[in-house]
């Protein structure tokens, strides 16, 4: 039998190392940078390490985790969804008046409203065949309006009336407060959804190869009609959560949300066509998002428009690596 | 000649070289599929058996790919129906046929390159253990196992894009088998893969026909038809016009039926405008030398002298036009030298061989040459326009002029020269395309398939402006489909085969029977 020699790729060994390298790089390297930066801030500012200021960064880093990882779903797939930032200020909005029924109001009512909306535009995306950053773009602006529109222009900022819901985003265990531990549990189910599930990897599939995935049969449009509505229900959650942190629905919370998830996702190393990238990275990615904003408000003397030119900055540098990592894989 | 019978019995003769032949597992009764005013299938019967491997074949436009596309639910017949294991089956799309046991092999391999061997073999279908959740270990012992039975040894926990081109493609082989196709056509399986992979194809084809597999396989290599087909259908013009095994059948005869013209029946009167071949004796003024690129061609040399035509003879995917586009700069070459005149041109550069005087007529004239919304001025002088312009402005006067002069000389029939070209007939948009070139006084053309899909009377109008301008000193490489068209048009044909040089036709033997011999890879007959 003359098998075929698995070395006798399109590529030589030195090749491969190459590629293998710059895939970890764009895996990991989120992370890597992240433990720089805390060691660096560590040293730099004795402020930064304490007990307080790092839970700080923890809770901060939740609600925009929560709606990354709806985010990298939908980035997996090929796609984009940009009405994160307003579907999280309806949620906000919509836990706040549904706190008036308890706990359970004050959840399921923001939580069924954004899987509504996420799925009208899974729909219009994966069977209407419109582009996702068209539709969902349309969304940003819709459902900022029906925020505003429930909350008299955006003047008046409803409570939470509900005790239990104050304490779901004010209270904690071990100085990390519950959104914390939600969103971890967050990334954990994703991460084994999407490695451990045919949804999943059809997840994967579809961002690989659109064309492929139809010929191999997969449910390519049930498969995006999925991360849109996972993406809603994120975003609807972190909207709650914080709603519940702050004890109010901010109907102004959220705009430009969408390009800090997006941010995060892709610094995570997840490919903004889809096809690769993974939980954790957007983890990191968050977290590095939220460090540098910790640090520079460890300088103190500096702006906020300084913070935005430094974070700008950043995603340029880390998009124009990510580019050149996969360049390097020819991805 | 034309047995257009079909297999459909047990007793059928064909399949006396493989294992038994049921009846057709899969078959297309009187299909016939129409574009608009085109016949792409006539009344085609076609049928595989269990345990059969079938070879269609024919040449570009006979309508195989639309055959294929029929019979895996890609298009819908206008007439006729499919019948799979003896019942009528209608498939909606491909997805369907794939569901009912009909499995196609691209050329380009449909997986996805970034997940993993095992994933593409699994995708959809993972075997699951406990909480429903993937068993990633069961899915690569599965997949190493399933691969191993072909004898492919390869770590199924690396990525598809990482493997070697045989090995994707045998991944996806795997994958089709292990979904219970019953049908497998391969597309041109072998066009990327080196001969070592091929073999181990043909091994894993041999496999599956002895496991009851039906096989459809495409493919213009004809060695390949002779080792791992044992029937062969062949499709000329949208009609069956053989169906047979292929024991017993010489290369010649394949060639003939393929192109219509059978070797006894080729001396008669020429069909085509060309007065005389035209050969030279002046030094040539085009010579390649060992061009080779991957896959393409190998060591490919020719040489043309002024006022000579030469020919470019060979089946499709022998190499001809990509021979075309290597001299022309279109492609990179992997090694050879082109010269003009002795001077060499730089590879790979399109303007490099315009400035030395070589240009290329490209064989898709609507994808690759006119602009059909810009007039007939704009198009002949689309390239020129550099040398018709000082300090980045044109000069509307020098324009007007040359293209007066190759409208009366080329006789391009239009309105006036700001007619669009869009609206002009096949042929006028070819001289259109030659005069383009014309324009910038070129020392040698290349034309790839000048008459195709143009009407008659404008072919011999480009057949006659052919000759003129190798009257006029012109070196012109001329690739055709048409044998006819290569024969009476060239001085000299320089035969191609699966990206080499065959042999070369001179003097008295440029004539159809020799071409035909050539093209088959015999020898030439006396």
């Amino acid at each position: 039998m003359t098998a075929i020699d698995p070395a006798a790729g399109p590529s030589t060994s030195a090749q491969v190392w190459r590629e293998r390298l710059a895939g970890l790089a764009q895996t990991y390297g989120a992370a890597v940078v992240l433990v720089v930066l805390l060691v660096v801030g560590s040293i730099a500012f004795p402020a930064f390490p304490t007990a307080s200021n790092l839970a700080n960064i923890a809770t901060q880093s939740s609600f925009l985790l929560i709606v990354g990882v709806g985010m990298t779903f939908v980035i997996l797939t090929g796609g984009i969804d940009l009405s994160v930032g307003s579907q999280y200020a309806l949620g906000g909005v919509l836990a706040a008046y549904g706190s008036a029924w308890g706990l359970g109001g004050g959840l399921l009512l923001p939580l069924v409203v954004c899987v509504v909306i996420g799925l009208v535009q899974g729909a219009i995306v994966a069977y209407g065949g419109l582009a996702p950053f068209i539709v969902t773009l349309a969304g940003l602006l819709g459902v900022r309006g029906l925020v505003l529109a429930l909350t008299g222009g955006g003047s008046s900022t409803p409570l939470v009336t509900d005790p239990a819901l104050s304490a779901l985003g004010q209270g904690g265990v071990a100085g990390l407060r519950w959104p914390v531990f939600i969103a971890l549990a967050a990334v954990l189910v994703g991460s084994v959804l999407l490695l451990r599930s045919r949804g999943g990897q059809a997840v994967l599939a579809v961002g690989g190869s659109e064309s492929a995935s139809v010929l191999m049969g997969l449910p390519v449009a049930r498969v995006k009609l999925t991360v849109y509505t996972v993406s809603g229900v994120c975003a609807g959650l972190a909207g709650a959560l914080t709603a519940a942190y702050t004890s109010s629905g901010v109907p102004t919370v959220g705009v430009g949300l969408e390009l800090s998830a997006i941010s995060a996702v892709v610094i995570g190393g997840t490919l903004l066509v889809g096809g690769r990238g993974n939980l954790v990275g957007t983890t990191a990615g968050v977290l590095l998002l939220t460090v540098i904003q910790n640090l520079i408000n460890q300088v103190g003397s500096l702006t906020s428009s300084v913070q935005a030119v430094v974070s700008g900055g950043f995603l340029a540098v880390v998009v124009i690596l990510q580019t050149v990592l996969a360049r390097t894989q020819r991805l | 000649m034309t047995t257009t019978s079909f297999r459909a019995d047990a007793a059928d003769p064909a399949a006396g070289a493989g294992p038994v032949a049921d009846a057709p597992v899969l078959r297309a009764d009187h299909v016939t599929k129409r574009f608009g005013g085109v016949t792409a299938l006539d009344d085609v019967t076609f049928s595989v058996a269990a345990g059969e491997s079938m070879a269609l074949m024919g040449e570009n436009g006979a309508g195989k790919s639309t055959l294929i596309k029929v019979l895996t639910g890609v298009y819908r017949p206008d007439d006729g129906r499919i019948l799979l294991g003896g019942q009528p089956a209608v498939f909606a799309r491909p997805l369907d046929a794939q569901r009912a046991g009909v499995s196609t092999i691209y050329q380009e391999v449909n997986l996805i390159p970034l997940m993993s061997v095992a994933q593409n073999i699994y995708l959809g279908r993972e075997p699951r253990g406990r909480l429903g959740l993937i068993d990633a270990r069961r899915m690569q012992s599965d997949a190493r196992e399933l691969l191993s039975a072909y004898g492919i040894a390869v770590d199924v926990r690396r990525p598809l894009r990482s493997c070697a081109l045989g090995v994707q493609q045998m991944v996806a082989l795997a994958r089709a088998v292990s979904i219970n196709a019953r049908i497998v056509i391969m597309d041109e399986p072998t066009s990327s893969l080196e001969a070592r992979e091929v073999e181990t194809l043909f091994r894993v084809i041999r496999m599956l026909r002895d496991q009851g597999i039906a096989i459809v396989y495409v493919s213009h290599r004809m060695d390949e038809i002779f080792e791992v087909c044992e029937s062969v259908t062949v499709l000329r013009d949208g009609r069956v016009v053989h169906v047979g095994p292929v024991q017993g059948m010489t290369r010649g005869e394949l060639v003939s039926l393929m192109l219509g013209r059978s070797i006894d029946a080729v001396r008669r009167e020429g069909a085509t405008a060309f007065r005389s071949g035209h050969t030279s004796d002046a030094p040539a003024v085009l010579e390649a030398t060992g061009l080779s690129r991957k896959h393409e061609i190998a060591d490919v040399d020719l040489r043309v002298r002024p006022g000579e035509v030469v020919g470019l003879g060979g089946l499709l995917g022998s190499g001809r036009s990509e021979t075309l586009k290597a001299i022309a700069g279109v492609t990179a070459v992997d090694a050879g030298t082109v010269t003009v005149s002795g001077a060499p041109v730089r590879g790979g550069s399109v303007s490099a061989a315009i400035r030395a005087g070589i240009v290329m007529l490209p064989e898709d004239r609507k994808a690759e040459g006119i602009v059909p919304n810009l007039s007939v001025r704009d198009n002949i002088v689309l390239a020129a326009l550099p040398r018709l312009s000082r300090a980045g402005f044109t000069s509307t006067a020098k324009q007007d002029a040359v293209v007066d002069v190759f409208m009366k000389r080329l006789h391009i029939k239009a309105s006036s020269p700001d007619q669009p070209v869009a609206e002009l007939s096949g042929g006028n948009q070819q001289k259109v395309m030659i005069a383009r070139w014309l324009a910038m006084s070129p020392r040698v053309l290349l034309l790839d398939e000048p008459t195709r899909g143009i009407d008659v009377g404008a072919k011999a109008e480009v057949q006659a402006l052919i000759d003129e301008l190798a009257s006029e000193g012109l070196a012109i490489v001329l690739v055709s489909s048409e044998i006819e068209e290569v024969v009476e048009g060239s001085g000299r044909v320089v035969v191609l085969r699966e990206g080499s040089v065959q042999t070369e036709l001179t003097g008295i033997h440029v004539d159809e029977a020799s071409l035909l011999a050539a093209l088959a890879g015999t020898e030439v007959p006396e």
